[in-house]
């Protein structure tokens, strides 16, 4: 029987596909304090899974309490079918990349990345050859003498990617994995561990608060807050369909518009907004009632920004006058003034060279801004 | 008027000048300057006293440096005392009677004082400074009182075979025997133990034993693979203040040990007030210090080599 591909890349859409890593209704309470507040999550094997949200939002308890540095004050985690409640750290099939790499200060890089393999009891002869071939991927056999204190930040943190990797655990656990390290180190890192991901086939998880690394990283993200999961999907789901203005907000930026539903038809809606006074037309249904209060959010890249009326209708489109410019070269970030005070935020790709220094729109220009009816997504909450 | 003059100006300019840039080494000279009067001088004299011949005068030994008639110097000086030291079997036992017990002492000073200095480092930021405070308060009573307190538990009357009898048992003798001086010492020394190695397991980073229990090591084998090595300064430190001290201990083995426990603080002590035998006592000093010293020194050179490497 052959699968279908869509369920061997997107296992969660697969219904008969079994979670590797199964967390029912888990909760952490420190004192009085909820971290983690009843949350449900499956993650399937093969996965590259970003917890995201700002700090406090429970990611970091999550993820320590799957790798068993945090006992669970109810629910269960189970890990490959095993239930997971009352195994030590020291026995989970579990590896984690600490935030702040926590190397041992009074060994080698050998010595580091050895240290795992050496307490399974593994022959001499094989942890060599592994930590030698572990050292060869993430290029540091020149460094294996070195101590800790005599590498770069960079350096480190691949040794304490060798260090989890070298157990081949079933799942890898980051906290943070890129958190340390500088622009350029970044991105480069970013896709040397989604190729290592790739390789290995392990099950990543991975704590950040940094929605960039997480887009780009992720086969799914669960953005928290407040110890909750404000939502689960891809990262074009979350980024094209949030369901609340939270994660619409916290994954790149949002214009907001408040409004009321005026017309909810079986394929479109339409929202009006007094302030600025506009009319949206959606063109997916949602099944609120007309006259519901409602947000409406649109991307500053999914509004393209012109002199002229295009004059299609009244809908979807709005006068306002441009207020700031931000020219970053490729693109152009305008903040235009709509309606009484409501600034609205527009990225348009230069795509053409103007003809002199003088930009086609400039500062005070009354400008029309216009989007597609399938731009916009329509929030209650 | 009284404006400064330019010669004064320029003096002015130039004294701060020299502060601004020497301060670091006038604030040395203090240190260093104590050093000097309050420990290489009297060593010296010690030194030179354990070079000199005892004679029945005052001071009680021969000067080193004496004018014969013809304005000729002579400078005296007799390895005796050393020799001495060597062939008498008493000072060879009491040297090494005092470093077993001191030893001894010190490794009971780090089995009790590492699980504390644990445990404090490990407790909630207000039972820590309280619990640091117990281990501090001590040292508001009299050192000495506090023996005699231990003189008192100690004895055949006293509190321990109070219990011991209450019980029913035959009562034990504990004073003035090696029992008591361990007693005493360990008492005594084990909040020198503790601080060091609070201080230094203050520093040490948590995460790390974490990091070994998610890379499989059971709590055991992380203790001896992680937390041992990376508190090895702190135990360093605080077995050298007890082991230092304790080696030299008088007090304790006096009023503890009576006549019974042989320590060079002891025979330090009859050498200089009851035979008083000046160079020689003085010889058992250096002695003694040499002993303590060497060791360190060695030590401090292979660590400083393991820190350049």
């Amino acid at each position: 029987m052959t699968q279908p591909v869509a369920y061997q890349d997107r296992p969660w859409t697969d219904p008969e596909a079994e979670p590797f890593i199964k967390v029912q209704g888990v909760s952490k309470l420190f004192g009085d304090f909820t971290a983690v507040d009843n949350v449900d999550l499956e993650i399937y094997k093969g996965e590259l899974f970003s917890l995201l949200g700002g700090s406090g939002c429970g990611k970091t308890t999550l993820l320590r309490m799957l790798a068993g540095f945090e006992s669970l004050s109810s629910g269960s985690i189970v890990i490959d079918g095993a239930n997971m409640n009352n195994v030590p750290p020291y026995e989970r099939p579990v590896n984690m990349m600490f935030q702040s790499y926590a190397l041992f200060p009074h060994m080698t890089v050998e010595g580091n990345v050895a240290y795992g393999l050496r307490r399974d009891g593994v022959p001499k002869s094989e942890i060599e050859q592994r930590v030698a071939d572990m050292l060869a991927m993430v290029e540091l056999t020149r460094f294996r003498k070195r101590k800790p204190h005599q590498l770069s930040g960079g350096q480190r943190q691949r040794v304490a990617l060798a260090r989890s990797l070298v157990k081949q655990p079933k799942v890898l656990l980051l906290d943070e994995p890129l958190g340390a390290l500088d622009k350029r180190l970044r991105d480069q890192t970013q896709f040397e561990l989604m190729n290592i991901q790739d390789k290995l086939g392990i099950t990543f998880v991975v704590v950040t608060h940094d929605q960039e690394e997480a887009m780009t990283l992720s086969t799914r993200i669960a953005v928290m807050d407040a110890g909750r999961f404000m939502q689960i999907g891809t990262p074009t789901e979350i980024y094209e369909f949030p369901v609340s203005r939270l994660v619409a907000d916290f994954i790149g930026n949002a214009n907001m518009f408040q409004g009321r539903i005026h017309e909810n038809g079986p394929d479109h809606v339409i929202v009006h907004s007094k302030e600025p006074d506009c009319e949206f037309y959606i063109d997916h249904g949602v099944s609120i009632t007309e006259g519901t209060r409602v947000w409406v959010a649109l991307r500053p890249e999914k509004i393209r920004i012109s002199k002229q009326a295009t004059g299609e209708g009244t809908s979807n489109s709005i006068k306002g006058m441009v207020q700031e410019i931000g020219y970053l070269g490729g693109l152009s970030t305008y903040r235009v003034l709509v309606g009484d005070g409501q600034i609205v935020e527009v990225t348009s790709p230069n795509q053409s060279r103007p003809r002199d220094s003088n930009p086609p729109i400039d500062w005070d220009d009354d400008v029309v801004l216009s989007w597609e009816p399938s731009s916009s997504v329509v929030l209650t909450k | 008027m009284n404006e400064p003059s330019e010669v004064e100006k320029s003096r002015s300019a130039k004294l701060s000048r020299i502060l601004q840039t020497n301060w670091r080494r006038l604030v040395l000279v203090i240190p260093y300057s104590w050093l000097l009067i309050f420990f290489f001088a009297p060593f010296f004299i010690v030194l030179k006293i354990s070079l000199a011949e005892t004679v029945i005068s005052s001071p009680p030994f021969t000067p080193m440096i004496d004018w014969v008639n013809d304005g000729v110097m002579q400078i005296r000086i007799v390895t005796s005392n050393f020799a001495y030291l060597w062939e008498d079997d008493l000072y060879v036992i009491t040297y090494l009677n005092s470093l077993k017990i001191s030893t001894v002492s010190t490794m009971l000073c780090l089995l009790i004082g590492y699980p504390i200095a644990y445990a404090i480092v490990r407790s909630s930021h207000t039972t820590k400074h309280v619990l640091l405070m117990l281990i501090i308060l001590p040292f508001w009573t009299s050192f000495l009182l506090r023996v005699y307190a231990w003189m008192g538990i100690l004895a055949d009357q006293g509190l321990i075979n109070d219990i011991i009898k209450w019980f029913g048992f035959e009562p034990v003798r504990l004073l003035y025997t090696q029992t008591a001086v361990y007693i005493g010492i360990v008492y005594t020394y084990v909040p020198f133990m503790i601080l060091p190695l609070y201080a230094n397991m203050e520093k040490l980073d948590w995460t790390l034993l974490e990091a070994a229990a998610d890379l499989g090591a059971k709590p055991m084998t992380t203790f001896f693979t992680v937390t041992l090595p990376l508190t090895a300064p702190g135990i360093i430190a605080g077995s050298l203040l007890v082991f230092i001290p304790a080696t030299g201990e008088y007090v304790i083995p006096d009023l503890l040990g009576g006549g019974n426990v042989l320590m060079i603080g002891r025979v330090l002590y009859n050498e200089f007030n009851s035979n008083i035998d000046w160079p020689v006592a003085s010889a058992v000093a250096i002695a003694l210090l040499l002993l303590l010293v060497l060791p360190m020194m060695l030590y401090q050179h292979i660590q400083s080599r393991e820190v350049e490497s």
